[in-house]
């Protein structure tokens, strides 16, 4: 086992190294960022003082190496805009996101779920194919215009929930949290119920295939014959037997939503680390852009490890090394 | 083929799914000629035709069934050259990423080893990371215009028939066709493009339809989000992104119908897209 767990974390630190790379060339590389930083009238003086201030004049590989280096300390730079360190920029944001995104797959998966074990449990009724229905256009719609569709609904024709910004937040641990009052929540159902629908429409199809699957197994033959009522066969049986894929969705899941966070807070102007690297595209504000990659990376290969040891830890045949 | 048409008659909504997508494809291509305006010759707009509700007749003397944008342009017709756009960009970006992700597929099934562990483990490393992510940073780097834009999408979706090509050239290579191909002095790689990619098709066609609405999908997205096409060529995501500032004073139909147009082309193919794959599945063949 720890040979296993070692060997998966040289493999992420090596995928890290070279997504770290990825970005850094995909970023400097192309186009200068001196023309971003100084106006195009300073004098040749001050032009280069400031590309040899950050090292912009030295070759590719010893920029990379510097940043790298700055980078195992925890110094992911200065943004070029603001002109604070992109660290601290970035974690500012993220709880503005990380709310967001847990409360998408949570309605994901109280509503997903649920709906699901009904579609499974009875394929053929009309409501099940209406929730069916409902989830081919969770999948196929564009979270950016259902996002318009809810603030047009519920924003402008409706006037129940305000169509953007995020609500008064209270301190909790140092970090502002919204959820906790009942303003905030009003400013987070919208962007939540968007950002929720792609999770939703994949939590319907899984649970719904797999009740489908264990409706037809003999644990669900002998708790009918021991005369449970289908109710409690689906609360204690099938949804405990479904959970196990759900639960391994859910947590890949959650990463992704940190990302399509991008799209539903630039529609409700959601303060978010969605928001900052859109922003920081188009003032081309490399650090950050660079900055938050990194992160997102580094999120992802966390996320992608865990699974991985937690599926070592539940299936023996994968702790011998080797593939799957 | 005629068997695989009665086969998909049986379901109806993919033959209404069908037939929309053909008319959407037809009007798109017929643009120029059924439109009343050509939307991008400044000649024809007239600011006083600006942000009119549908029905309104303009000074082109012919109504604007859908209504006008904010630069007078008849939205019908924006719309057909909107959708030009878009399923261009779907189209080359789906045919493209079909053909590099297969070629890699194939490619590692057959080499094996070392080539086969560092396709799949980039594959499986991409297919772990969004695909508008990658995108995103993709055209922020790139900059705006046609190529950047297929190159991103391209980069974003390869992954998903690079693993279909991989996982039914591995299944197909095993079989005794294959093998038996292999046993004639026929050229190896005859073998793979002659014997194996044919019988590997089905699963790509299926994943290319999808992709071709995702591919949709995303590139609308990224218009929308103003990283998309340039301004001289709006796809329905920049359209639709032009009338959200006008959403708020009420004037819906500027960004409401092109997206309507969006999701019933994204809708339609999907739908299509899942006949085809139930079709093809052998374990749902009766």
């Amino acid at each position: 086992m720890l040979g296993y767990v070692i060997q998966r974390l040289i493999q992420a630190s090596l995928v890290m190294l070279a997504m770290s790379a990825l970005v850094f060339v995909g970023v400097y590389a192309i186009g200068n960022p001196i023309d971003v930083l100084i106006s195009p009238d300073a004098t040749q003086d001050i032009r280069a003082a400031t590309i040899r201030h950050y090292g912009l004049d030295l070759p590719l590989w010893q920029q990379y190496l510097a940043f790298l280096g700055r980078l195992v300390q925890g110094d992911l730079g200065r943004s070029f805009v603001l002109n604070i360190p992109v660290l601290e920029l970035v974690l500012s944001r993220l709880p503005a996101t990380l709310e967001l995104a847990l409360a998408s797959v949570l309605i994901g998966a109280f509503i997903g779920i649920p709906l699901g074990i009904y579609a499974g449990y009875k394929p053929d009724s009309p409501v099940s194919k209406g929730i069916m229905a409902a989830s081919v256009l969770g999948f196929s719609v564009p979270t950016f215009w259902v996002g318009l569709i809810l603030i047009l609904t519920f924003a402008v024709n409706l006037d129940w929930l305000p169509a953007g910004q995020r609500g008064p937040t209270v301190e909790v641990l140092g970090v502002g949290w919204s959820f906790l009052t009942l303003e905030g929540l009003q400013f987070l159902a919208l962007p939540a119920l968007n950002l929720s629908l792609f999770k939703l429409a994949m939590m319907i199809r899984l649970s719904r295939a797999g009740t489908r699957e264990v409706m037809l197994s003999d644990t669900v033959k002998f708790a009918r014959a021991a005369g449970l009522s289908e109710f409690t066969i689906l609360r204690r049986h099938v949804l405990r037997l479904i959970s196990i894929p759900l639960v391994t969705v859910f947590g890949l899941e959650f990463g992704s939503t940190l990302a399509f966070a991008v799209v539903t807070e630039t529609i409700f102007s959601w303060p978010g680390v969605g928001k900052l690297i859109i922003d920081s595209i188009t003032s081309l504000d490399r650090p950050v852009m660079v900055g938050y990659l990194v992160l997102v990376a580094f999120l992802f290969v966390t996320i992608n490890l865990v699974v991985d040891l937690t599926y070592a830890l539940l299936d023996p045949r994968l702790r011998r090394g080797g593939r799957v | 083929m005629a068997a695989f048409w009665r086969e998909y008659r049986e379901s109806w909504i993919a033959v209404v799914a069908l037939a929309v997508v053909l008319l959407v494809v037809a009007a798109a291509l017929l643009a120029p000629w059924i439109t009343p305006q050509d939307p991008y010759d400044l000649a024809n707009l007239n600011l006083r035709d600006a942000r009119r509700a549908p029905g309104f007749v303009g000074s082109g003397g012919y109504v604007h069934w859908l209504g006008t944008d904010a630069q007078g342009r008849d939205l019908f017709s924006a719309i057909l050259y909107g959708l030009r756009i878009s399923l261009q960009m779907g189209i080359a970006a789906g045919a493209v990423a079909m053909t590099l992700g297969a070629t890699l597929g194939i490619l590692a099934a057959n080499a094996g080893g070392r080539i086969e562990q560092a396709i799949m483990r980039v594959v499986d490393l991409q297919l772990s990371f969004p695909a508008i992510l990658l995108a995103l940073v993709l055209v922020a780097v790139l900059g705006q215009g046609k190529v950047p834009l297929i190159i991103a999408l391209v980069t974003a979706q390869y992954a998903y028939f690079a693993r279909t090509a991989y996982g039914a050239a591995t299944a197909e290579r095993q079989k005794d066709y294959v093998e038996a191909a292999r046993a004639t002095p026929l050229p190896g790689h005859r073998v793979v493009v002659r014997h194996l990619l044919p019988n590997c098709l089905p699963p790509l066609i299926v994943v290319g339809t999808v992709q071709v609405a995702n591919a949709i999908s995303l590139e609308a997205t990224l218009s929308f989000l103003g990283l998309g096409l340039p301004p001289t060529e709006p796809s329905l995501g920049m359209l639709i992104a032009n009338g959200f500032q006008y959403m708020m004073s009420g004037r819906t139909w500027i960004s409401v119908y092109p997206g309507i147009a969006l999701i019933v082309l994204i809708v339609a193919i999907n739908v299509v897209g899942d006949q085809l794959r139930d079709q093809f599945n052998p374990r749902l063949r009766r």
